[in-house]
């Protein structure tokens, strides 16, 4: 390898050519602060907060996308370094809202702790400041324009990793935002919902549309019987809230402590995932046998469901039909459940705690009312939870595992896997297998559909037929395969796709940060969570079993279809 | 707050000639890299600025995201997202022209013609623009109406100049 030797703050540092200076910096222990770079994604070198002093050039590079050269000298703390890099951050507040106190971002802003930590007292350049109207428009995602740095972070990962283009500089100058086309409203635009944005915001510019209220007061309703559903990735990452390293499997903790904070039954998502896999593994199974529409293509990530009805309309029908496991979920307990335990529907209250943003918007689409009220009433992403925990002084790391409330609480580990991309294939490959050869799986583990890797293949053989399958995740990956698709290239039976890079463990509803070190500690956790089940076949849940015999009757029956089964609409890319 | 959102969602009159004509601009440079802002500039030249519909058109039509092309009508100061009156008065604002009085030539067209910068006037007469240098420092300040240049302007004699357009 052609190698570069340097020197930063005296140290002799030895990285291959091409490497910049903030890599080099990073590979010897020296922490140059950065604030519009995001690694692979977004290295454009417009703070100017990474600059460094590099002997014989005639002003400050910024590290982020300077390369090293031979016997290069670099110092990255001296006074003019400081007093650029202070000057910079307090052009940046000049134009920024002082309201950390009330921000959703207090305490994990990347600006709030820069600020910090060059010890910003006072800012000299106090001007006119640029006013933009907050963008409250979807049900998912809330953007204040004011406190956008214009680090353009949000539009590289919307961009370049899902392809959708919802953002983009409007405007010039001190005029400039980062928005929709024409200023619009982000409901006014395609765009999926996923919220990758928010997750690489680095102020409260992006955030969620939060509900946390609505449920506080679901919760201090004594007419209400409020009950909770907790999404398969939620559990491997919801101890990053509370302090937990990533990774932290806290099952158990979150199930005592969503009873503590006074839901009255725990009920567990991935019970769902289980039961979605008997719709869609028998729909699968349907197609194959009667000539349907192959491939066909999961239906779980609301996100991905959004992002199919704007740009590829015509592939709707590779869709499956399947609800997502949230929607299931709340159909059932608004029926099922209603039903079994005698509470009137009306009083049912479901309160859902997912990694995702797109899930709000999926709860509120019109055709979610199969139970005959909304199915799903309120969406609490991983932070707001997280929020409502700290707020209620809970320790989740300390306090005694419990477990989930029956019925609607039992779970395989095949539901657990949803939470990583290649889970939902993984469980569905468990089930249809041995539905189809009637023989026992014993090998659970398919690893080639695992991992970060952006699309994955693999073949199963199912009693001579061999059928083939491709996992993606991002919306980036999706577009790969569906142009496929599109031309007839895709020799594939079956596709997942997840919205959101590494899956719903990467989802926009995540703590944050979240990267890929991080998503792979989380994926890690999920399979940990699978190992450890004592049932890891969905068709085993000896409460879908049930729930089949006492209510459903079969998989894809007339009463699946009512409640667990929807449509979808095509939507413009241009003009919502 | 400045925002030009308001004005774009006019419904463009834009014939079916127009846009027959466009729809050639696009397939002229379909598939060149960098073709979008020689696309634009065909486009406005056509119908005279650039309203949403023609560049949801650009757009679908050169495979390029609409944020993309809107984001590069608004960088430009040349692209207008606002019909253009009959009469086009750019007024320079560039260094020298700004120091000799631009400032009180421009709030003279502004009183006089009831229109802000960038604006055009109810009867589609004028449209007034603020130009950087027009190359013409030595004269300044200078204002430029359609091909006509009016050099060392005092504001006194603006209404007698806007009197010749019609």
């Amino acid at each position: 390898m052609d190698l570069v030797t340097l020197t930063i703050d005296g140290q002799r540092v030895q990285v291959p050519r091409g490497t910049t200076i903030l890599e080099a910096a990073e590979a010897a222990g020296v922490d140059i602060p950065t604030l519009c770079y995001l690694k692979d994604i977004n290295v454009v070198g417009s703070c100017r907060v990474c600059v460094v002093e590099v002997e014989g050039a005639k002003s400050l590079q910024a590290s982020c996308v300077t390369p090293v050269g031979e016997g290069m000298v670099v110092r990255t703390n001296t006074p003019a370094v400081r007093e650029a890099r202070r000057t910079v951050l307090e052009l940046i507040l000049s134009n920024h809202p002082f309201e950390c106190l009330t921000c959703v971002r207090n305490g994990n802003c990347e600006l709030q702790a820069l600020a910090n930590r060059f010890g910003i007292r006072d800012v000299e350049y106090m001007g006119e400041r640029a006013t933009f109207p907050r963008d409250e428009s979807t049900p998912a995602i809330v953007r204040d324009p004011n406190k956008c740095i214009l680090c353009r972070r949000c539009m590289s990962v919307c961009s370049k990793v899902q392809t959708v283009f919802a953002l983009a500089p409007n405007g010039r100058g001190f005029d400039s935002m980062i928005a929709p086309a024409f200023f619009d409203d982000l409901s006014n635009v395609a765009c999926a919902q996923c919220g990758q944005c928010i997750l690489v915001c680095p102020t409260g510019a992006l955030s969620e549309r939060d509900h946390t209220q609505e449920v506080w007061a679901a919760l201090a309703d004594p007419r209400k019987h409020v009950v909770v559903q907790t999404a398969p990735a939620v559990r491997a990452t919801v101890g990053e809230e509370c302090g937990l390293p990533a990774g932290t499997l806290v099952t158990g903790n979150l199930v005592a402590a969503l009873r503590r904070l006074g839901f009255d039954r725990v009920f567990d998502t991935d019970f769902a995932a289980d039961l979605t896999i008997m719709e869609e593994g028998h729909e699968l199974i349907e197609r194959i046998e009667h000539g349907g529409r192959l491939p066909m293509i999961t239906s779980c990530s609301p996100g991905w469901i959004k992002f199919i009805e704007h740009f590829y309309p015509e592939l709707l029908p590779h869709l499956s039909t399947c609800k997502s496991p949230q929607q299931m979920f709340g159909a059932l307990a608004k029926t099922y459940y209603a039903e079994k335990s005698g509470i009137d529907p009306r009083d049912i209250f479901v309160v859902s705690v997912m990694p995702c943003t797109a899930k709000k918007f999926e709860a509120k689409r019109p055709e979610m009312t199969s139970s005959g009220y909304p199915d799903v009433d309120a969406v609490l992403t991983s932070r707001e939870l997280g929020r409502m925990i700290r707020e209620a002084g809970i320790d989740l790391g300390a306090i005694e595992p419990e477990d989930y409330d029956l019925p609607l609480g039992i779970s395989t580990g095949a539901g657990a896997i949803f939470g990583a991309t290649g889970g939902v294939m993984e469980a569905a490959l468990r089930t249809v297998y041995e539905v189809v050869t009637g023989k026992e799986l014993t090998n659970v583990d398919f690893e080639d559909v695992r991992g970060l890797a952006g699309v994955k293949e693999a073949s199963v053989d199912l009693a001579g037929l061999n059928v083939r399958v491709a996992v993606a995740h991002g919306l980036g990956n999706a577009r790969k395969l569906l142009d496929k698709v599109k031309k007839g290239e895709a020799p594939y039976h079956f596709i997942e796709i997840m919205c959101c890079p590494g899956g719903c463990i990467g989802g926009g509803g995540q703590p944050i940060p979240t990267n890929d070190e991080i998503r792979a500690r989380r994926i890690d956790a999920i399979y940990r969570e699978d190992r450890g089940m004592k049932l890891r076949k969905s068709h085993e849940n000896p409460v879908v079993q049930e729930l089949y015999r006492e209510f459903l009757g079969k998989p894809l029956g007339h009463k699946s279809h009512e409640l667990l089964h929807t449509r979808y609409t095509a939507r413009s890319r241009y003009v919502v | 707050m400045r925002m030009a959102c308001e004005e774009c969602r006019c419904s463009a009159e834009i014939t079916q000639d127009k846009w027959e004509k466009l729809d050639e601009i696009i397939a002229k440079y379909k598939g060149r890299p960098g073709a979008l802002i020689q696309v634009l500039h065909e486009a406005q030249e056509l119908i005279g600025y650039l309203p949403r519909e023609a560049q949801v058109r650009v757009a679908e039509g050169l495979d390029i995201p609409l944020s993309e092309v809107y984001s590069v009508v608004t960088f430009y100061a040349l692209f207008s997202l606002k019909p253009k009156g009959r009469h086009q008065i750019n007024v320079c604002k560039g260094t020298a022209c700004y120091v000799r009085g631009a400032d009180r030539i421009l709030e003279k067209l502004e009183d006089t013609l009831g229109i802000t910068e960038g604006d055009t006037t109810s009867d589609g007469r004028f449209s007034i623009e603020v130009v950087r240098c027009m190359g013409a420092c030595g004269l300044g300040p200078v204002i430029r109406v359609d091909d006509d240049i009016y050099a060392r302007l005092k504001p006194d004699r603006v209404p007698e100049i806007l009197k010749k357009y019609d």
